[in-house]
């Protein structure tokens, strides 16, 4: 079938035995390494944050502490697995397995290295790479706020409820700047698979899409995948000393783990994409080394994943948790209108320079006009409220501070 | 004869997607509790998205999870959530006399429908490779939309567009009534 071949040229010559043994081993070696990863990321995290706040960290285990999560794990492998008499059984059996599969799903899309000769046949060094490419990542993030959702309902418990609410109106507001973001990058390069988005970006660091498409998309991205995985700061999904826990406060036992793992997982399979999409992937130089030059690709993929793993660290020990309030405006207020008008203008200097400008000219004006928008409903004074009492409204410092002065001019 | 004209592969994963399909379309109809339904409708979804990659549709398939699986139903389990309808039994009530009646004779007469137009009519479904590249010239999924979108169908789109956008600042202005000004303060 020329079909498959067109999606992968491992299925150039049919598929035979040889074919289908090394997407197996593929697969594999896929699975057992990112497993390996997250146990890394778990003692990395905990170590890094451990020395951020001056402690000690993991120890005990192993060189480092390097074995904490395998004791971890085994800890909670024999606790004991409670069920709340309130729970609806099914769907709280269900929910881990649906915040686990996505992230499994995500990674198979990653490119980790460039293409390798084994008997014959041209192997790319990523599980899967289907026509619809990085949409799947899309659909399968709108697929994980099911795992979080419906494990907080399930518990029948108050807290986890209100955290899975929280944690469904934040994961679909970000949802919307996220596609945005990368709907500009699938105009840039023409393609959705991500493979094609990576060899477009190969030839050099001016070519990715971090400076290609400006700046402001990636920032969009970042902001955005870090409210999507519900990670500090914008965590108030797992607010402790709100919500006691968060969705998963129910959970023992291996369902737990199993949560846990999600989450980390998560957070190495977005720094991944984040590579990808605007920092080439397994690009940057290859030294001519024969026999072992594929090797190089995978490396550069490898530190360029650490570096935003640890990124996402670094924001978890020195950023202050947003107040919900705050979290909903920056999605929706900030980020929407800011990747939609730089789609906007990526698109029209793809047409061509005057339509570019007069793209940014529109920007600018509707920039003006949200802007008056905005301050018009932060100043007024009645209405609005017929649907839900005052409560949730806390107005900012800034805000207070201005309607203050104004009262004190009249 | 339907194993002489399709190959075993797409046999099963028909078979798989229709399994997927009725299931979760009767679990929508016949479960009690709302989320439970939810579930169901979202595994229908998915079932009609494996359909869509069998006939090469692979944008569709991802967009219907993303909108459909990813927003929507995510919506329909919201407000199932925060108004707490759930676990409560109304599904007794009939709201409207003989509605029972009427559905039966709805179904009745669209199952009969849809088979005498799948007896009468040729379209364009079977062998993917048929189908698929009766439409397609070689070109892919994303370019064929945005063509037929921006070109062909280019008034029916924004007409949507232009409806959509209605619907939701009527909601929202439903929704967001201003009260009297002296009643607010």
């Amino acid at each position: 079938m020329n079909w498959f071949a067109s999606v992968d040229p491992l299925y150039a010559h049919g598929t035979t035995g040889i074919v289908i043994l090394i997407a197996i081993i593929k697969i594999v070696v896929g699975f057992a390494s990112i497993m390996g990863a997250v146990t890394l990321m778990i003692w990395f995290e905990r170590k890094a944050i451990s020395k951020m706040q001056s402690r000690i960290g993991p120890q005990r285990w192993g060189p480092f502490g390097l074995l904490q999560t395998l004791a971890d794990g085994i800890k909670l492998f024999f606790k004991e697995d409670l069920i709340p008499a309130e729970a609806d059984r099914f769907v709280f059996k269900l929910a881990p397995y649906l915040s686990l599969v996505p992230a499994l799903i995500t990674f198979s899309i990653v490119p980790v290295g460039g293409t390798l000769h084994i008997a014959g046949h041209t192997v790319q060094l990523q599980i899967a790479n289907p026509p619809m490419g990085i949409l799947v990542m899309l659909a399968m993030s709108g697929i994980s706020v099911y795992g979080v959702m419906l494990a907080g309902w399930a518990s029948g418990s108050k807290y986890p409820l209100i955290s899975s609410v929280r944690a469904s109106a934040q994961m679909i507001s970000y949802e919307a700047a996220l596609g945005m973001t990368i709907v500009t990058i699938i105009l840039a390069t023409g393609s959705l698979s991500t493979h094609d988005i990576v060899t477009a970006q190969a030839h050099g660091i001016w070519h990715w899409n971090l400076i290609r498409l400006g700046i402001v998309p990636f920032v969009v991205f970042l902001i955005a995948i870090t409210a999507e995985l519900n990670r500090p700061p914008f965590d108030v999904v797992e607010a402790e000393t709100e919500l006691v826990g968060g969705f998963n406060t129910e959970y023992s036992s291996l369902r737990f783990a199993l949560f846990y793992l999600a989450e980390f997982m998560n957070t190495i399979t977005m720094s991944a994409i984040l590579v990808t999409l605007f920092f080439g992937g397994p690009a940057g130089y290859v030294p001519p080394i024969h026999h072992f030059a594929w090797i190089f690709p995978i490396l550069w993929f490898l530190g360029k994943t650490v570096a935003f793993a640890f990124s996402y660290i670094w924001f978890r020990a020195a950023l202050p948790r947003f107040r919900y309030d705050q979290l909903m405006d920056l999605g929706w207020k900030r980020l929407i209108p800011l990747s939609l008008g730089w789609m906007l203008i990526v698109a029209g200097f793809l047409v061509n320079r005057w339509w570019g400008l007069s793209m940014i000219v529109t920007v600018i004006a509707g920039w003006f006009v949200l802007t008056r928008a905005y301050s018009l409903g932060a100043d007024r004074t009645s209405g609005a409220d017929s649907v839900l009492p005052e409560v949730g409204q806390r107005p900012t410092p800034s805000r207070l501070y201005r309607q203050r002065t104004t009262k004190g001019e009249k | 004869m339907l194993a002489l004209s399709y190959a075993l592969p797409s046999i099963i994963v028909f078979v798989a997607s229709a399994a997927l399909i009725l299931t979760g379309a009767v679990g929508v109809i016949t479960l009690k509790n709302p989320v439970h339904a939810a579930l169901s409708l979202i595994m229908t979804l998915f079932g009609v998205a494996v359909a869509f990659i069998a006939q090469q549709a692979d944008f569709l398939a991802a967009v219907q999870i993303i909108v459909y699986a990813g927003a929507i139903v995510v919506l329909f389990l919201f407000v199932i959530m925060f108004l707490g309808v759930d676990r409560r039994e109304g599904v007794e009530v009939q709201p409207l006399v003989g509605q029972k009646t009427l559905a039966l004779f709805g179904v009745v007469v669209t199952i009969s429908g849809v088979v005498f137009m799948m007896a009468r009519s040729h379209w364009v479904t079977g062998i993917p490779s048929l189908s698929g590249s009766k439409l397609a010239n070689g070109a892919h999924n994303v370019n064929q939309l945005g063509t037929s979108v921006f070109t062909t169908y280019l008034f029916a789109f924004e007409a949507t567009a232009a409806l959509l956008i209605i619907a939701v600042v009527g909601a929202v202005l439903l929704a967001r009534r201003e009260r009297s000004t002296g009643e607010a303060q």
